[in-house]
C-alpha cells in the first residue's frame, strides 16, 4: 500500500488558505483554517464550505440493482424513489456493520442506478464486499471514488448562497434528495445532505470543476458569512447533531441495533426475496435489543471543563460501567460533550452519580437524550 | 508571526520573559499556540509549585488533543493566569501577552534556551 498520501482535486486551493493539513484514511486533507470554533459556530449561525472528496462513490447499475441492494444492505432500497437518498449500512453476515452509507438513487426509473456513499476508511473494503455479493446478480458495481469531487455546503444561509448560483428547484429539493443539475456553470449532483446538523447541501462534480465550484460558492457565499471548514468542525458538529461516526460509535463488534440505529434495518423488503447478508443475526440482535440491552448509546455533559476522549471510562461509583465514543469541547452548548456506551442501569437521563475518567480523575458528567442539538426548522 | 526579541525560547515552544527580581514570566509561543488549535482547557501549576526545567508542569487541551506544558526553567511558581483557566482562548489571540500561563522564580536557568532568531530558524515560524 503507497503510504504517499492522496490529494483531493481542492489541494492547491487549501494550500492557499494556510489549511491545517491531516492524514484521514489515507487523504491529506484540511483540519481547520483558523480556528475550529470559529467555522463551527459559522456553519450554526451561516454557512460553511467543506472539501469532503475523500468519501468513496460507489455506483451500481443493471437490471437487478435492487434485488442485489437489498440483499447487500440492511435497508429495503427498493423504496427509494428517484431522486431520494436513504442512511443506511452494510452489515456482515454476524450482524456487524461494516460501514454506513448514503444511497442515492439516480437514474430513470425503467433504468435504475444507485450511487453509494461511503466512509473513505470503508470505501474500499465495501467495494470489495459488495463486488463480492454481486455474484449471480446482473449488476455491475463500478468503483466511482476518482468521478468525484465533493464540496458541501452547509448551515441556514446555504440554500441562498446555492440558489444564487443554479435554477435548480432549490425548494422542492427535500432533505435527503438529490437532483442533477447545474451550479456557477458546472455540472453536479445536487443533494440537500449533510453531517452537521444543520440545512446544507452536497454537490457532486468532476474533479477538474472542483475549484471553479468552490471559487464560486467562496465569492457568492463570503458576503453572508460563508467560510471555509475543516474536518476538525465537522467531528464536532456531527457530534452536536449525534450523528455516529464509523470507527467510533460504530464498529464491525456492534450491530445497527446495539447502536440505537435499529430502524434501518428492514426485514420487509420490495424486492423478490426477503433474504439479506445478515438478516438471521439482525433479527436476533433486535429480539435482544428488545428484551436485554447490553449497554446503549447515550449522551454526557461535563460539569467540568475536561474534555473526555474517545476509549476514556464511564464510571459510577467507582466502577467502570461504559467507555466514551467520540468527547469534544462543545462550541454550542459552551461545555464539554461525550457520546458513550453505558450499562443500561445507567443510561436514563439524569441517571445519578456518572462520571468519565479523565486520566485518573472523575469528572461529574450528566446523561443526556442525544442529539445535543437540533436546529429550529 | 514574529517571535518578541526581548523573550526567550525553549525546543518545547515555551517563552521566558527577563527577571524581575528573581521572576520570570512563562507561555507558549505563536507557533505552538497555532499548532494546538482553540485551546479550551488549561492545567496550570499552581503557586508554591515546585517546576523542573523540561518536565511537565500542566497540560493544555484544544478540541482535537491535549498537549503537555513544559516548564522552560526550574523553580518555584509564584502565580499562575487566572484569565487562561477562565477563558483559555486567550492562548491563542494573545499568547504572549495575555495568554501568559505563570511566573515563578527561577533558582535555576538550562544554558540552551534559545533567542528569538534561533527560534524562529528552528520552528520555522
Amino acid at each position: 500500500m503507497s503510504t504517499v498520501p492522496r490529494l483531493t482535486a481542492l489541494d492547491a486551493v487549501h494550500r492557499a488558505l494556510g489549511a491545517t493539513m491531516t492524514d484521514f484514511a489515507g487523504w491529506d486533507m484540511p483540519l481547520r483554517y483558523g480556528s475550529e470554533r470559529d467555522e463551527h459556530v459559522a456553519v450554526r449561525t451561516k454557512a460553511g464550505l467543506f472539501d469532503l472528496s475523500h468519501m468513496g462513490e460507489i455506483t451500481v447499475t443493471g437490471p437487478q440493482a435492487v434485488d442485489f441492494l437489498n440483499f447487500s444492505l440492511v435497508g429495503n432500497i427498493g423504496s427509494i424513489g428517484v431522486g431520494r437518498a436513504r442512511y443506511t449500512m452494510i452489515c456482515a453476515e454476524n450482524g456487524g456493520i461494516l460501514d454506513d452509507l448514503i444511497v442515492y438513487r439516480l437514474g430513470e426509473p425503467d433504468a435504475p442506478e444507485y450511487m453509494i456513499v461511503a466512509n473513505a476508511s470503508n470505501a474500499q473494503n465495501v467495494l470489495d464486499v459488495l463486488r463480492d455479493r454481486a455474484g449471480d446478480f446482473d449488476v455491475e458495481v463500478r468503483d466511482d471514488r476518482d468521478a468525484y469531487a465533493l464540496l458541501a455546503v452547509q448551515g441556514p444561509e446555504s440554500p441562498g448562497i446555492l440558489k444564487s448560483l443554479t435554477d435548480a428547484d432549490l425548494d422542492g429539493l427535500k432533505y435527503y434528495a438529490g437532483l442533477p443539475g447545474t451550479v456557477a456553470g458546472v455540472s453536479a449532483l445536487i443533494a440537500r445532505t449533510g453531517y452537521t446538523g444543520e440545512d446544507g447541501f452536497e454537490l457532486f462534480v468532476a474533479p477538474g470543476d472542483a475549484e471553479k465550484l468552490w471559487n464560486a460558492l467562496m465569492e457568492a457565499g463570503e458576503p453572508v458569512g460563508l467560510v471555509p471548514a475543516g474536518l476538525s468542525c465537522r467531528d464536532t458538529l456531527r457530534l452536536e447533531a449525534g450523528m455516529p461516526l464509523y470507527g467510533h460509535e460504530l464498529t464491525a463488534e456492534l450491530t445497527p441495533f446495539d447502536a440505537g440505529l435499529g430502524r434501518v434495518v428492514k426485514f420487509e423488503k420490495t424486492s423478490m426475496s426477503e433474504s439479506f447478508v445478515g438478516r438471521a443475526a439482525l433479527a436476533a440482535a433486535a429480539e435482544r435489543a428488545e428484551t436485554a440491552p447490553p449497554r446503549k448509546l447515550v449522551g454526557l455533559i461535563a460539569a467540568g471543563r475536561r474534555i473526555p476522549r474517545a476509549g476514556f471510562s464511564v464510571v459510577a461509583d467507582g466502577k467502570v460501567i461504559g467507555e466514551v465514543t467520540s468527547g469534544a469541547p462543545s462550541p454550542t452548548l459552551g461545555k464539554p460533550i461525550a457520546i458513550a456506551y453505558v450499562d443500561a442501569a445507567h443510561a436514563a437521563p439524569g441517571s445519578a452519580g456518572v462520571g468519565v475518567d479523565i486520566r485518573g480523575t472523575h469528572e461529574p458528567y450528566e446523561v443526556v437524550a442525544l442529539p445535543f442539538y437540533k436546529r429550529q426548522k | 508571526m514574529s517571535n518578541p526579541q526581548q523573550l526567550r525560547y525553549s525546543k518545547e515552544h515555551e517563552w521566558l520573559s527577563a527577571t524581575e527580581d528573581g521572576v520570570a514570566t512563562v507561555g507558549i509561543t505563536e507557533h505552538a499556540a497555532n499548532a494546538l488549535g482553540d485551546v479550551v482547557y488549561a492545567d496550570l501549576p499552581e503557586a508554591g509549585a515546585a517546576v523542573t526545567a523540561g518536565e511537565t508542569c500542566g497540560e493544555l487541551e484544544s478540541t482535537k488533543s491535549v498537549s503537555d506544558l513544559y516548564s522552560p526553567v526550574t523553580g518555584e511558581v509564584v502565580e499562575s493566569n487566572q484569565d487562561v483557566v477562565d477563558d483559555p482562548s486567550l492562548v491563542n489571540s494573545a499568547p504572549f501577552e495575555g495568554g501568559w500561563l505563570f511566573k515563578v522564580r527561577v533558582t535555576e536557568e538550562p544554558k540552551d534556551l534559545l533567542s528569538a532568531d534561533e527560534y524562529t530558524e528552528f520552528s520555522g515560524s
